[in-house]
């Protein structure tokens, strides 16, 4: 029984939850490729650009249908990275291939490679599980677990795999509200349920969870979307905030939401990436035409 | 063709029918209830819960008389059913539901469907072979497992129903900060369908406490408490439906009086469960 | 938030540490391959118990079966435990047909009445009260309707309806006697009338679904071409909601064919052919209910399962032609208890 335990476990990842100093090392040591059509490499004027993450050729198809095609693209560490694009463009799709999220999905077939730090998370010994720690996903509509607290909603991810010392789970909690400045609001109430706050404050709940694990990548798809404009802007200057600590993509609809917080952006359009590039070179001077009349609203 | 005249009087004619359709078929109901009330009440005496059957002679003399051993009975065999029953009904729910792919599911529902429209005497011929026959005698064990039987489809319909109710945005919401897919299933959301998974059994359990059919070859029945709570599940042992079957078509009065005010408690135990069930689930909403 | 060890903000060394540390093995892959493999297990065990009814009930019954011959054994008019040792079904399969096609023609109008008043014309109060108390028919147990019908319905049809018919037969219609049979009050006339009482809620509860999902758009063309309340029930409700009412008449049947213990005592338990209307009778599931616990003879049992085994078949029969009508129409399931 133990060797067949250990057999089976021995087959589990070698991939360590955080990137250790000397991981970093070697995702550093990476050259910094970037995609089709664009270099994009001097124009923030960052001193040195890391890459977090990165796809090479990323291809993802449901059944017959093309979801997105070849895609390759760089993340680099401590930044935002926007994905625009009309519905449909598939901006979505790839977000979701970034955490494994694919995996869940009928008929998904995901090819091509998406490294973290340099390996590629598709590898067969990789487990997805661990993945989803170390790149956490915010969704368009909050969903709070409903039948827990506040507190437990934010610490789930915790509690959930076994860490339940309670000094630990107060601090994670304190500080991960902290970070999605909820705490404040919250704090004398943490023991309410978390369905019982405003659609703004769910959202930033469902960050505050996301980030109690330490993830080193944030994912948001259109995570502003349902929510009103006084929210959507709290949510944006969060984003500024929390690029310091986490690399963030996120997915939105909303090209002037993408100009203000990215540093850089990625247009996307029925499955192909037509244009990456420096945020306020794309919107200033796009190179693809396709870009500029999206942009120019001409259709979209 | 017809006047308006005649065509609204042919409409009040049919209202009418309606109105007499649903007399018709809800007055046989009140008066069945009316008429178990009116017979059954004197004789849920003290005795009734507190002394064991014994022989039809007990009764004939006068002698303190009573069913407790069948109330006991029936709640130690109800609550065992359930026991085995809520597991594997509950396991295959979540397989219909958290692994939709699933290439036996398919399979599964039709053979789940088909288990739910069987008469439960087949499910106590069934648990008559495994059990009975096997150990050589009547038992409360063989009993219990003919009513998990008759709840174990119940069981997976209504957990497989209940748990896709939850939208799949809560799921995803666990996997995203790094849950595996059991803690998931386990700790999203199948509390977040605990009313639904919750009233499922309960009308599970209450069908099969109002089953008299499976207990005959299973439990059998009992005149008396066995001495030994072993005894009650390797032993036959009474049970309130099956013990007002024997009792109504007995030849003694007195008897006959005791299955009155047995199908009084059954009556309200069962529909006790039901009325829970539906309260629960207007209270979710 | 990566590990910068000198950043206060990342938290305490301990918070750190348990936030570093992998989770064990319970919560990689060997946790979701444990789940996974139990709860298909679990399911199987369910495909496992309905063949297992399926392949038990026949080998039970194979003596009788092939003693018999299954077509023999189904139609042999003879059931014989005491004498001859001859085993034929048709008595209690006729009986079974008779009585539960009887009681869906009985139970069919009415119940189809109900869920049209509770539908379309009774005030929301008095529908959910309606609705409760049809549940609370299906609801009751089948013995508690056993020992009513025993004590009160058997004797009161017969004082009240057998014996009147009866005797007026006798008088002007002698000829009527044979098939009216003798008056006892049990017999399949009353086991007939129970069995319709308790089929009623299945039907209705279908019916009413597939009523409530008429699209407004249809109710309203008829209304707009001038038809009054019953007109537009009769030709835009009803023939759009057949699908409903069609399966949920099925599913009665059903349910009327495996019905158990009401049957077998009220139905007074004769086991040869010809039944008469009046007279006593026997259907599969009141037969085994009668005849199991006293049987001792190898073939007597094995001949019960093999009536088991016929009951599983015709059940299994009707059951999927209902549920592959629901689906067609797709109904929800009904929440009939």
């Amino acid at each position: 029984m133990m060797n067949l335990i250990q057999t089976i476990t021995s087959k589990v990842p070698v991939l360590p939850l955080f990137a250790t100093s000397e991981s970093r090392q070697a995702g550093g040591a990476a050259e910094a490729r970037t995609s089709t059509g664009t270099s994009g490499t001097s124009g923030t004027g960052k001193a040195e650009k890391r890459m977090r993450m990165e796809t090479h050729d990323l291809t993802v198809r449901y059944g017959s249908t093309v979801g997105v095609k070849n895609v390759s693209l760089p993340i680099y560490d401590k930044q935002v990275l926007a994905l625009i694009g009309p519905s449909g463009c598939g901006k979505t799709t790839y977000l979701r291939a970034l955490n494994r999220m694919h995996d869940l999905t009928r008929g998904a077939t995901v090819t091509g490679s998406v490294l973290l730090d340099g390996k590629n998370i598709y590898d067969s010994e990789v487990n997805p599980v661990i993945i989803r720690r170390r790149i956490g996903m915010v969704f368009q509509k909050p969903t709070p677990f409903p039948t827990m607290s506040i507190y437990d909603n934010v610490v789930a991810g915790l509690k959930l795999v076994g860490i339940r010392k309670k000094n630990v789970l107060d601090e994670v909690c304190e500080r991960a509200l902290k970070q999605a400045a909820l705490f404040g609001e919250v704090k004398d109430r943490l023991n309410s349920p978390g369905s019982s706050l405003s659609g703004g404050q769910q959202q930033r709940l469902s960050i505050a969870r996301a980030l109690a694990v330490d993830p080193e990548v944030m994912l948001m798809d259109e995570p502003t979307s349902s929510l009103d404009p006084q929210s959507t802007s709290r949510i944006e200057d969060l984003i500024h905030e929390l690029k310091n600590q986490v690399t963030i993509v996120i997915v939105t609809h909303n090209m002037q939401q993408a100009a203000r917080v990215s540093d850089n952006t990625a247009f996307f359009y029925v499955g192909d990436l037509i244009e990456y590039g420096p945020t306020s070179t794309l919107f200033t001077k796009p190179k693809e035409t396709r870009t500029e009349e999206y942009i120019t609203g001409q259709f979209g | 063709m017809k006047t308006l005249l005649q065509r609204n009087i042919r409409d009040r004619i049919m209202e009418s029918l309606l109105v007499l359709s649903t007399i018709v078929v809800l007055l046989p109901l009140i008066i069945i209830l009316v008429h178990v009330v009116l017979n059954g009440i004197s004789a849920l005496n003290w005795d009734f819960f507190t002394q064991e059957l014994g022989s039809p002679s007990r009764a004939m003399q006068g002698r303190p008389t009573g069913l407790v051993h069948t109330i006991i009975g029936t709640v130690v065999i109800d609550f065992l059913a359930l026991f085995l029953a809520v597991p594997i009904g509950m396991g295959a729910g979540i397989m219909l539901s958290e692994f939709p792919d699933h290439k036996l599911n398919p399979t599964l529902r039709i053979m789940n469907d088909t288990l739910n429209g069987m008469p439960a005497i087949l499910k106590g011929l069934l648990a008559f072979v495994l059990i009975v026959k096997p150990m050589g005698t009547f038992s409360g064990l063989a009993g219990a497992v003919a009513l998990a039987f008759v709840m174990i489809p119940i069981i997976a319909r209504t957990t497989e129903s209940a748990l896709m109710s939850i939208p799949w945005s809560i799921r995803e919401a666990g996997l995203a900060i790094g849950l595996p897919r059991w803690r998931v299933v386990l700790s999203t959301v199948m509390p977040a369908a605990r009313f639904g998974l919750v009233t499922g059994t309960l009308i599970a359990f209450a069908r099969a406490a109002g089953e008299a059919a499976p207990l005959l070859f299973t439990s059998f029945g009992n005149n008396y408490l066995p001495n030994h709570w072993l005894g009650m599940l390797l032993g036959p042992v009474d049970t309130l439906p099956q013990r007002l079957y024997s009792l109504a078509i007995s030849p003694y009065s007195h008897w006959h009086s005791m299955g009155w005010a047995a199908a009084i408690v059954l009556l309200v135990f069962v529909i006790f469960c039901f009325a829970t069930a539906r309260y629960l689930t207007r209270q979710k909403h | 938030m990566t590990l910068d060890n000198n950043n206060p903000a990342n938290g305490s060394k301990e918070a750190q540490e348990l936030l570093r540390r992998p989770p064990s093995a319970l919560y990689r892959w060997l946790g979701d391959r444990i789940f996974a493999v139990v709860v298909v297990m679990l399911g199987m065990s369910i495909i496992a118990l309905a063949a297992g009814m399926a392949i038990v009930l026949y080998g039970e019954g194979s003596a009788a079966l092939r003693q018999f011959g299954f077509l023999g054994f189904v139609t042999g008019t003879t059931w014989d435990p005491a004498v001859q040792l001859v085993f034929g079904a048709f008595p209690f399969l006729f009986g079974t047909v008779v009585t539960s096609v009887a009681a869906l023609l009985i139970s069919f109008f009415p119940a189809i009445g109900v869920a049209i008043f509770t539908a379309e014309y009774a005030p929301r109060w008095l529908s959910a009260i309606i609705d409760n108390l049809i549940q609370l028919i299906a609801a009751v147990p089948s013995v508690v309707i056993g020992i009513w019908g025993i004590f009160v319905l058997a004797p009161w049809m017969r004082d009240n309806v057998y014996l009147p018919i009866f005797t007026w037969a006798e008088t002007s219609y002698p000829a009527l006697l044979p098939i009216l049979g003798n008056p006892m009050g049990y017999g399949l006339a009353t086991a007939t009338i129970v069995l319709s009482l308790m089929i009623v809620p299945f039907t209705t509860a279908l019916a009413k679904d597939a009523i409530k999902s008429v699209p407004v758009a249809q109710r309203e063309a008829s209304r707009a071409l001038g038809a009054t309340k019953w007109e537009v029930i009769r030709m835009a409700v009803l023939p759009y909601a057949r699908g409903g009412i069609l399966a949920g008449a099925i599913l009665s049947l059903g349910r009327a064919i495996g019905e158990t213990m009401a049957v077998a005592m009220l139905i007074g338990n004769k086991n040869t052919l010809p039944f008469s209307i009046f007279g006593a009778g026997a259907t599969m599931p009141s037969v085994i209910v009668n005849e199991f616990r006293e049987a001792v003879e190898t073939l007597h049992l094995s001949s019960l399962m093999a009536v088991g085994f016929t009951l599983f078949i015709i059940a299994l029969i009707v059951n999927l032609a209902a549920a592959y009508l629901t689906r067609k129409f797709s109904i929800k399931g009904g929440q009939v208890v």
